[in-house]
């Protein structure tokens, strides 16, 4: 198939960016977009031209690097994949596709469509772990777990922290990221005594790094390769009220 | 048959006296300690942040070291640990099946083929249970059963259900588990993580590890970074076959260029060929997928028994004309042989016509009993995940078709040599997880992966590395000493050379070449003459890739084909290494499959008294020429027996 | 004393927080609506029965007066506290798409500052229209909207009042406007105090909905029936 490309180029993260057109002639449809992108690249190189610069690792939908905004849509829109498990199949020939970065200020262009996404980092170290030591844990048949509770635990906890949910809402805010890990976190036992601190770290370090805030339309949850659901943010508001109030009031 | 010790010629392993079930308390009793007052003294590099660097770090920042961990991707996170799907081995016997830590032990070396040492592999299956405490402490959510208790599977190459897993994510949950305590020390100011950086070499001062020097990937510029020990967590060197399930960017730059400043590589040969991911669908592919072997537990293998019922939808195809390989050759483990045996058995049928999909390099896995027998929904639930990753590659629908597999390279079980310590001969470099050589022998285990990787980095490391560091005075060498800046000058004029080529091929066009040339002469099947050819081919290729390789851009800039083509070119001698070892080991074992070594059924043969050795190459100036040691495996518990799963 | 309120700061300092404080307003502007509905409908009982209501309610005297400011601050707050977040949002995104596609959220949700406006907007009308009365001569001195005993006739007032086309037309443009507000706001409210749970999710979305169809219903029966001759 032959598409039109036009991609954000944008030499570094002070430079200024623009869209590029390229022709991506003969690509095969069951190439995975990232592919496409590899075919592409390897023609500029061949030209003499910069390739576009893109992040991208495991190619299998679990890693969280890649990160593209294609068509508006991160991912591609298409809702439960990356875009490296995103098929050319998807697409129509001769069609247009933009590709932009995940835009968000927390997210700093590193080069073209590779962003910086270590304000995550930065977020779940405002409390996004259970302080236990290694060599210090109990049994772990000790505590049992109702199996929904940690169903629900895990399905949390499958968020790869790729930043679909930032790109993809009106307002960059980080939510759904905090909200999958509170709820991962705040619902299994172990995670309960520092459940108040972490609601509170983590949202603070959210405000902190410049992600803006919820207006509940779940562009996110739409975007979400991983399907996080909604309840998780309803989740982090409630845990977040709780250990306000309890700090407000009880210090 | 016993085994007869012989003179090893690699350093002293360093194995604890006495009966292995005590080796590891012993040695940890008879190991120096530092006081928690001096530890912050102690500056500890850790290279690789997957489970094995990402627990290590953590670990050594709880106890007080101050440590500094580097990772090429952009969080360490990503590190391709997580990608790991089935689940973790521990000798827990929570399901009353006969397990215990011997038998956990015993089922790792026959995994092995007999070429693991016994004391680290015996280490492996005691800490084992301690790794599922620790993990679930950390809120890891494993898979539960409804009375609250953590459930289990079993997995290929053993009878018993001791695999602990979180639906088909378990390598994401542990390594999220590991990161989080990570970025724990981090928030602790325990820990300084350097992300989008990469190692590119290894400084030696007077003999012993003493720092790195890195490249910041988004600037470009070059560092060097002193510590009084180097943590080597890098992972496995699957990728010098281009296609493999490993992410893209994982490759074996860390450990080459380790090798390259006198740390001795074992085991190159060792490679795992895993039965069950979605075959090859085209030239311009990028990358293999794995489908958990887990699959196994509920999928059938099969093929058409004819040759022309190749092209027929499996619907089609009866019953009776269906021949469930596995079952056939192998009754008692059926489905679930191990790894190797169940490529190998894959590669057999596709190499008499009986393959089946594109290029009839392809076998079914079929789920249509298990689903009738347990309802789509049980099936759903357990691989719903799998299933929906396969359709997006495919197109194909696996609750109503058979899923397509075909054998592809998914770990490594060579890596540098190490002692008991996980030390390797270079004093003060440890090595972690796939990266080193010590635990699997010549195959791994399914779900021993991430095992092994959490038990170096919680449990292994942070016991064995005050032996080295006690014998260290805190910050004795800075990045002030002459060998940072030499080494640094070798790294800035490696990167102008690869710049400085400005030929035609690119950076990928040679790796593919590599890839395609490793896969035929040193992968499923080797031989004499594929594997002297394949090395011919390779020192040619690497000419022709310093001759001829082009690398836009600059050094001082985020630039992605010079990453590749560093990486590209370390894969590119080591390749050839890969090939020697496994030339010079005439005997199948494993993962290494000779032609010329086989019963007359088919089946891999070992030849105990000539090859019971790990193969520990050391380099001597000229990646042509490197010299082998060998470190003979002395078999104190177990005895050399034929592997059988029949 | 000092500690409690640097702690109230910090909450509202975050952006949960003042989502929290948004949502608590509008809780309160909510239960106002309900009754300012309840109030009106009166009217369809007939001049005495909402001229009555009305003068129930000027004989509060001190106590109206405490429940105005307090509708007063309720507003200020959902309004500064929302400017402060929307603020943030636009902050957040400095460099906008190039093209930008919207996955699943409704036009209403899309709308909210703009709808907010609008509605402030029309308030303000509203009161001055109203309550200060002098847009209309209400307070006029020559006692046209006076009753005997010397009350407002508020009867006649609405009635004269949504005779005039752009009254009407700019009420029920406000209503339609709040109806939207609502639709996004209701269900919101409940996400953001954390009461939604996979089960009650729709169950929000409904009364968010239904909510906004009876207040903004109930409110534009009132215009709708003038102009239709019905209330004289």
């Amino acid at each position: 198939m032959n598409l039109t490309l036009k991609v954000w180029r944008q030499k570094n993260r002070n430079a200024p960016g623009h869209l590029a057109e390229y022709e991506a002639r003969d690509i095969p449809v069951d190439a995975s977009f990232l592919e496409m992108l590899d075919i592409v690249n390897e023609r500029l190189i061949e030209k003499g031209e910069d390739p576009i610069a893109f992040d991208h690792d495991c190619r299998e939908g679990i890693c969280g690097m890649c990160s593209l905004t294609i068509n508006g849509k991160p991912h591609g829109g298409k809702g439960g994949v990356t875009s490296c498990q995103l098929h050319m199949r998807e697409f129509e020939d001769g069609q247009t596709i933009v590709i932009e970065p995940f835009r968000a200020r927390a997210f700093p262009v590193a080069k073209d469509l590779a962003v910086d996404r270590s304000a995550f980092d930065r977020i779940i170290q405002g409390g996004g772990y259970i302080s236990v030591r290694t060599g210090s844990a109990p049994e772990a048949n000790a505590a049992p777990i109702a199996k929904d509770v940690a169903d629900r635990a895990f399905a949390a906890a499958a968020c790869i922290g790729c930043g679909a949910c930032v790109a993809a809402c009106k307002n960059a805010s980080a939510m759904l990221f905090v909200a999958a890990k509170v709820t991962h976190l705040n619902s299994v036992p172990q995670g309960r005594p520092e459940r108040d601190r972490r609601a509170l770290g983590m949202v603070r370090a959210m405000d902190e790094a410049g992600f803006g805030n919820c207006t509940n339309q779940y562009e996110c949850v739409a975007a979400c390769p991983k399907q996080i659901p909604a309840e998780a943010i309803a989740r982090l508001n409630r845990d977040f009220a709780r250990a306000s109030l309890k700090e407000t009031l009880a210090g | 048959m016993t085994s007869i010790p012989r003179q090893s010629d690699t350093p002293d392993a360093r194995i604890p006296s006495g009966p292995l079930a005590s080796k590891w308390s012993r040695h940890k009793m008879d190991s120096r300690l530092i006081n928690p007052a001096n530890r912050r003294r102690y500056h500890v590099i850790v290279v690789g942040s997957g489970l094995a660097g990402a627990a290590a770090a953590a670990s050594l920042s709880e106890q007080g070291y101050k440590v500094s961990c580097f990772c090429y991707q952009d969080s360490p996170r990503r590190a391709h640990s997580i990608a790991a799907q089935g689940g973790i081995n521990a000798a827990k016997n929570y399901q009353n099946d006969g397990d215990s830590v011997h038998r956990l032990f015993y089922d790792t070396i026959k995994g092995g083929d007999f070429r693991a040492r016994e004391a680290n592999v015996y280490r492996l299956a005691e800490v084992s249970a301690n790794i599922i405490d620790q993990c679930v402490a950390q809120g890891v959510p494993f898979a539960r059963e409804y009375g609250g208790l953590l459930a289990n599977r079993s997995f290929g190459g053993a009878q018993v259900s001791r695999t602990f897993y979180a639906a088909g994510q378990t390598g994401q949950q542990l390594l999220l588990g590991a990161y989080q305590a990570l970025e724990k020390e981090i928030a602790a100011g325990g820990v300084k993580m350097f992300p989008r950086t990469e190692m590119l070499d290894l400084v030696v001062v007077d003999g012993h590890a003493k720092g790195i020097i890195t490249r910041n990937m988004v600037t470009g510029e070059l560092a060097a970074h002193a510590g009084d020990a180097v943590l080597l967590a890098t992972g496995g060197y699957g990728n010098v076959f281009f296609l493999s399930t490993n992410a893209m960017g994982c490759n074996v730059t860390a450990t080459w260029r380790a090798h390259k400043r006198g740390a001795l590589f074992a085991n190159p040969c060792y490679t795992q060929i895993h039965p069950t991911c979605i075959p090859v669908a085209g030239s311009y592919q990028s990358k293999l997928t794995l489908m958990s072997e887990s699959l196994r537990n509920d999928g059938r293998v099969w093929v058409p028994k004819r040759k022309e019922d190749c092209g027929k939808p499996a619907s089609e195809i009866p019953e009776e004309d269906r021949d469930y390989y596995l079952e056939r050759k192998y009754p008692s483990f059926g489905n679930l042989a191990p790894r190797d045996i169940s490529s190998r058995a894959a590669k057999e049928v596709c190499d008499e016509g009986r393959g089946v999909g594109p290029g009839g390099l392809g076998v079914y896995l079929d789920f249509a009993d298990a689903i009738k027998r347990l309802g789509e929904p049980a099936i759903r639930e357990r691989y719903g995940n799998l299933f929906q990753i396969y359709h997006e590659i495919t197109g194909e629908d696996a609750y109503r078709q058979p899923m397509r597999i075909f054998p592809a390279v998914h770990y490594t079980m060579g890596g540098l040599w190490v002692d008991y310590n996980l030390m390797s001969n270079v004093p003060g470099l440890h090595v972690l997880g796939e990266a080193n050589f010590s635990d699997h022998g010549a195959n791994r285990l399914g779900a021993s992966a991430l095992m092994q990787g959490l038990a170096d980095g919680y449990f292994v490391v942070p016991a064995t590395l005050p032996n080295y560091l006690a014998t260290q005075k805190p910050g004795a060498v800075t990045t002030g000493h002459a060998a940072f800046a030499d080494v640094l000058r070798e790294v800035d004029d490696r990167v102008s050379r690869l710049l400085a080529v400005n030929g035609k091929r690119t950076v990928t066009s040679f790796h593919r070449e590599l890839g395609l040339l490793m896969w035929d002469r040193c992968g499923m099947a080797r031989s004499r003459e594929g594997l002297q050819d394949a090395i011919a081919k390779i020192r040619a290729l690497r000419d022709e890739f310093w001759r001829d390789v082009k690398v836009p851009g600059t050094g001082a800039e985020f630039n992605q084909q010079l990453e590749m083509a560093g990486r590209v070119a370390d894969f590119l001698e080591f390749g050839e290494l890969m090939c020697l070892d496994a030339l010079e080991r005439e005997e199948s074992c494993g993962g290494h499959f000779r032609v010329e070594h086989q019963t007359g059924e088919g089946e891999a043969l070992r030849h105990d008294d000539d090859y019971s050795y790990v193969a520990a190459w050391e380099f001597t100036g000229d990646v042509t020429r490197p010299r082998l040691c060998k470190e003979w495996l002395a078999y104190e518990e177990v005895h050399f027996a034929t592997r059988s799963y029949k | 004393m000092k500690s409690l309120i640097l702690a109230v700061l910090r909450f509202y300092a975050s952006s949960i927080g003042k989502k929290i404080v948004v949502a608590l307003s509008a809780l309160g502007l909510l239960g106002f609506l309900v009754g300012h509905l309840a109030g009106n409908l009166l009217i369809f009982k007939g001049p005495d029965a909402i001229n009555a209501y009305a003068a129930q309610l000027h004989d509060l005297g001190g106590l109206l007066w405490v429940a105005r400011i307090g509708l007063l601050v309720l507003v200020g707050v959902h309004i500064a506290a929302t400017l402060q977040l929307a603020a943030a949002n636009r902050a957040a995104r400095p460099q906008e798409y190039v093209v930008s596609a919207t996955l699943r959220a409704t036009r209403s949700s899309r709308l909210m500052v703009l709808s907010g406006l609008t509605i402030l907007v029309f308030v303000i009308y509203h009161l001055l229209h109203f309550t200060v009365g002098n847009l209309h001569g209400f307070y006029d001195a020559d006692g046209a909207y006076r009753l005997e005993d010397g009350r407002q006739n508020v009867y006649k007032m609405m009635v004269d009042g949504f005779r005039v086309w752009f009254n009407s037309g700019f009420y029920l443009l406000a209503l339609g406007l709040l109806a939207s507000h609502l639709s996004h706001g209701v269900s919101s409210l409940f996400q953001t105090l954390g009461l939604t749970t996979p089960r009650t999710r729709p169950l929000f979305r409904l009364a968010g909905w239904g909510f906004a169809v009876v207040i903004c219903g109930g409110f534009a029966s009132i215009p709708v029936a003038v102009l239709a001759g019905l209330l004289k």
